[in-house]
């Protein structure tokens, strides 16, 4: 096949993976690296509620429980959910902006490769004397040399190592964005799972790096002596809270702002309508970006900061509820009055919207800070970010992947097994939350291995384990749907098989390396739309045929990466008794990363073109 | 393409008005520099001299290091040139972000320690 002869002619497959800058080749090994951390913790998470199903039960350990809790929600948010939105990020902006790849194909397979090393080193802690075991947001002293153990150093390296790999990635969606837009593709006019994109990147880049400086000063307490953190030498825990949740609560904002724009792709699609109030959606996304940095001492309420600070924060919280309501608005009046279609896709979006607002309104009730004093740390907590982590984002994920599968892979999931198992995976959520709001009020705290019965928490807790393994069948049923359809599905030849609006489904299936043989022009908002509307349904070339200039595939982000990990690796084994010098692995890592980049500064690397004849006959085989 | 590349060019292709917009370019570096190291001079003999009291200086050299920030960042690198709007634009919500982050650390961490 021709389509297959230019970039990958010579590599094996693996090889062709391993070396990949293509964007889509990368979203699909964020997606995959994604699912297989996805799956990890939920598996933990299944454990735990049963280990929580009835009172004063023995399946785990409270060691293990803490150890599970911790990873379950490091891995979720940092090395699940994040790379799956990531996957998204990659596939569809390019393509719904017009470009033929990110702005640098070479730092978007790095920022994969870090993400992936980091995910490893962390999980490797559970072969070297156990998982951190200090909650996902590791407070000090719990995580301090004196009284953790040796996993937190995996969680303060492998986090490190992964959030670099955060951090390049938004810079380069950043730069994507800004530059990368085909002709007439205005910044109003691009489809808003590119603005939250976008905010999202800039989010990261001014939150990952003050997690950076936490993590780095966390390291030099555990691993150098130092004493930022140890009040008997000078320093002072509550810094720490202060650096994290800085970072952390943008980090809800860095994860939520993707769903948003997923669900705002997803609804007008199936509402055959174009999105409600599209300018506002914009402003909104800004607002909430920008409020997301003011409110991160709400996490700190009864750290006893005072009541003026408490105040200004609870109502910088509250604030949020504004642009959020937009938003909610929006979506509803989007559908209101459109030609719905229900399918799984827009199943999952559409009950995306009220399962947000019931996360959205026990937000404000937590945002009040006199009564935050009876939520603190109770189940009520557990519920309320359950219910925008998976209400909302699992939700919005679930959504956007049957929604672009076909463009992706070239065929659609299957569409009984996906009602079936949104029926289950949505039953299932709100039995496993809803009842865990009464369990906080009435006075079950969280991240406790057990309780004791006769507390009336006994028939609730029992509910909620049940709905858990039903979301956990529903994913089952999530996976064989892939597997089946993968081997029976019909596949898709059409470009557009939804008679969707905007630029991505305005290339072939599969798509081309080059995604776009000709930028289209762009006339108006969801371009695709208006040219089925006022044109033929093709999109206008903003330039002649011509020969492409294509990035070649690199094995240098690879090995960066490596260096790292085994340099991160180093660190931690200065308190593990390994038969190797810890110097040692930091010195083979160092030459390994430096080395890498020093070689990837010398050797000149142009890239490739594709010739002119090659492109018509890719184009000609495509259509 | 890639051979092109390497090779010099033999004179440079920019217009006669090119140039002296160059030329009026490098004149106000040179301004905005010296008026940099009189500000920093400035700065120095503030907290040097017996004279002044440290209620006057700190603000003071405060102020100068305000006036300093603003030179850097809009002659110095070039945000106050055409098509600069993006990096405007994020310089000043990075600047909008964290000073409140940074103001309100410095009273909560710096006076009630917590």
């Amino acid at each position: 096949m021709v389509s297959e002869a230019t970039n990958t002619r010579q590599k094996s497959v693996l090889w062709d993976w391993l070396t990949t800058v293509d964007h889509k080749k990368i979203a699909i090994l964020y997606l995959i690296a994604g699912t297989l951390f996805f799956l990890k913790a939920g598996a933990m998470a299944v454990m735990m509620r049963v280990q929580l199903i009835a009172p004063e039960m023995e399946f785990i350990s409270g060691q293990t429980f803490n150890e599970f809790i911790t990873m379950h929600g490091t891995i979720m948010l940092f090395l699940a959910v994040t790379p799956i939105l990531f996957a998204f990020m990659n596939f569809v902006v390019p393509l719904q902006i017009g470009a033929r790849d990110v702005a640098f194909p070479f730092v978007n397979a790095l920022g994969f490769w870090l993400f992936f090393f980091g995910g490893v080193l962390l999980s490797l802690s559970w072969f070297f004397g156990g998982a951190p075991d200090a909650g996902w947001t590791s407070y000090v002293p719990l995580a301090s040399r004196e009284f953790g153990g040796i996993g937190i150093d995996f969680y303060v390296l492998g986090l490190q190592v992964s959030g670099l790999g955060t951090l390049v990635s938004g810079i380069n969606f950043i730069v994507t964005i800004i530059n990368m837009r085909a002709p007439g593709m205005t910044m109003m006019r691009i489809p808003l799972f590119c603005w939250t994109t976008l905010v999202t990147s800039i989010l990261i880049v001014f939150a990952f790096t003050p997690l950076a400086a936490g993590l780095a000063l966390l390291m030099l307490d555990r691993i150098f002596d130092g004493q930022f953190f140890i009040p008997g030498e000078g320093g002072n825990v509550v810094i720490w809270q202060h650096i994290f949740w800085i970072f952390g609560h943008p980090e809800v904002y860095i994860l939520v702002l993707p769903a948003f724009g997923m669900i705002s792709e997803v609804i007008p699609a199936f509402s055959k309508k174009r999105l409600f109030g599209y300018t506002a959606m914009v402003f909104a996304t800004l607002i909430i970006g920008f409020l997301g940095f003011m409110v991160w001492v709400h996490h700190m309420f009864t750290v006893g900061i005072g009541p003026i600070a408490n105040s200004v924060f609870a109502i910088a919280t509250m604030v949020i509820g504004v642009p959020t309501g937009i938003k909610i608005f929006n979506w509803l009046f989007t559908m209101w009055g459109g030609k719905l279609t229900f399918n799984t896709a827009m199943l999952f979006a559409a009950s995306f919207v009220p399962t947000f607002v019931l996360g959205g309104v026990t937000g404000v009730m937590l945002a009040m800070a006199p009564v935050d004093h009876l939520y603190h740390d109770t189940y009520f907590v557990v519920a309320h970010f359950h219910y925008i982590i998976v209400g909302g984002i699992v939700l919005g994920i679930f959504a956007a992947l049957f929604y672009w599968y076909p463009k992706m892979f070239g065929h659609k999931l299957n569409e009984t097994l996906g009602k079936i198992m949104f029926w289950l995976f949505y039953i299932g959520f709100h039995l496993t939350f809803f009842v865990q709001h009464i369990l906080g009020l009435i006075g079950m705290p969280r991240r406790v291995y057990t309780y004791l019965e006769e507390q009336g928490m006994d028939t609730m807790n029992f509910i909620s384990s049940i709905g858990a393994f039903i979301m956990a069948a529903a994913v089952v049923i999530l996976i064989i749907n892939i597997i089946y359809s993968a081997l029976k599905a019909e596949r898709i030849t059409v470009d557009d098989p939804w008679d969707a609006r905007t630029l991505e489904w305005a290339t072939h299936t599969p798509v081309p390396e080059y995604n776009f043989a000709q930028t289209p022009q762009v006339r108006s908002l969801d371009p695709l739309f208006y040219e089925k509307i006022h044109g033929n349904g093709k999109m206008k070339p903003a330039e002649p045929m011509d020969e492409i200039h294509m990035p070649n595939g690199s094995f240098i982000p690879f090995m960066m990466s490596l260096g790292l990990f085994i340099v991160g690796f180093g660190f931690i084994s200065f308190h593990l008794d390994l038969f190797i010098s810890p110097y040692i692995w930091i010195a083979v890592g160092g030459i390994i990363t430096f080395g890498s980049m020093a070689m990837r500064s010398i050797k000149d690397d142009h890239g490739y073109h594709i010739p002119k004849e090659t492109v018509e006959e890719m184009e000609k085989e495509l259509s | 393409m890639a051979e092109d590349m390497e090779q010099p060019f033999e004179k440079s292709s920019m217009s006669n008005e090119e140039k002296r917009k160059i030329n009026r370019e490098q004149r106000v570096q040179m301004i905005a520099f010296a008026v940099m190291i009189g500000l920093t001079l400035l700065a120095f003999i503030a907290a040097g001299s017996d004279m002044l009291p440290g209620t006057f200086t700190i603000p003071f050299i405060l102020l100068l290091a305000v006036v300093q920030l603003f030179l850097q960042l809009y002659y110095f690198m070039h945000l106050k040139d055409k098509d600069h709007g993006w990096p405007n634009s994020f310089m000043i919500s990075g600047l909008v972000l964290t000073a409140p982050t940074i103001v309100a650390l410095m009273l909560l961490i710096g006076i009630v320690k917590f």
